[in-house]
């Protein structure tokens, strides 16, 4: 059971590889039918807007261990880098529905939703960094 | 990839079999719309029993294959949903708004039976 996968996307073909790393790393971490789905879905969501708007970058996923909580936690946790134009107005792109390429503006509103946690990180510029984690129940 | 489209009288049946990437899904939409336009088709079941994750950008090809298909004349019914997938599509806030659905291909058809008759 591997413990971390980095997905390169530069292509439309590293958004599939990443959802499917993902969802068999929610599988082997013993996440069922829907949070795997949930999982895959966000990390799709995520790699598409590297590809879209940044035109490349990595998707990280691995295990995650909290063990400073009260009861000890584990999860999925989802990075997504890139060193694309960044998001100067992030209020704006986490409502549902903003978007600057015509699409549905789900994806981020959407990812925070599926997801336990989110954390975004974005420099005009620079780049962005987009961490997600699922905890399992 | 190319997801093969069948004919049943003037109906067209589909059963996504293949892991949904971007091409393959937009690929799809135009083969449908040919075929639609080809034959004469009057309505469309499409079976979605083996896709396991449908994103913002899936979903968005998948409405706007369905209202395409309305204004060429043929109705569309979208089959098959699993669990997961109507779960996260609805975590995720979309809303596959007046997309008549049904729980399998035989239900489908009747639906569609249903709607171009009455
Ligand atoms: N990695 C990124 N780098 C730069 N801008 C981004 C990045 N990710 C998202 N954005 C910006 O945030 C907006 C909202 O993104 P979101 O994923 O919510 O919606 P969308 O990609 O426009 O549509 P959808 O995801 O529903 O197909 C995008 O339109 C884009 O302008
Ligand atoms: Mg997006």
């Amino acid at each position: 059971m591997s413990i971390q996968s980095n997905v390169e996307v530069h292509t439309e073909w590293g958004i599939v590889s990443a959802r499917q790393a993902g969802r068999n790393l929610a599988k082997d971490a013993g996440f069922g039918n829907v949070d795997q789905a949930r999982i895959a879905t966000a990390i799709s969501e995520l790699a598409r807007n590297i590809y879209l708007y940044a035109e490349k970058g990595e998707i990280v996923i691995q295990y995650v261990e909290d063990t400073e909580s009260p009861v000890s936690k584990r999860g999925i946790k989802i990075i997504a880098k890139d060193k694309g134009p960044g998001i100067s107005n992030i209020r704006d792109v986490m409502e549902d529905g903003f978007t600057t390429s015509g699409g549905l503006g789900a994806g981020l509103p959407g990812v925070k939703r599926l997801m336990d946690e989110f954390d975004i990180h974005s420099t005009a510029g620079e780049g962005t960094e987009i961490t997600a984690i699922k905890w399992l129940r | 990839m190319r997801i093969p489209i069948l004919k049943l009288h003037k109906y067209l049946l589909i059963s996504v079999q293949v892991e949904l990437d971007d091409q393959t899904a937009l690929q799809f939409q135009e083969d449908l719309l040919n075929k639609i336009h080809q034959e004469g088709s009057i309505g469309v079941v499409i079976d979605l029993t083996s896709v396991e994750m449908i994103d913002s950008y899936i979903a968005k090809v998948l409405g706007d294959v369905v209202e395409m298909s309305n204004l060429m004349g043929a109705k569309v019914v979208l089959t098959g949903i699993q669990p997961a997938v109507a779960i996260t599509l609805i975590d995720m806030g979309i809303m596959l708004n007046e997309v008549p659905t049904a729980l399998d291909l035989e239900q489908g058809l009747e639906k569609l039976q249903q709607e171009l008759e009455g």
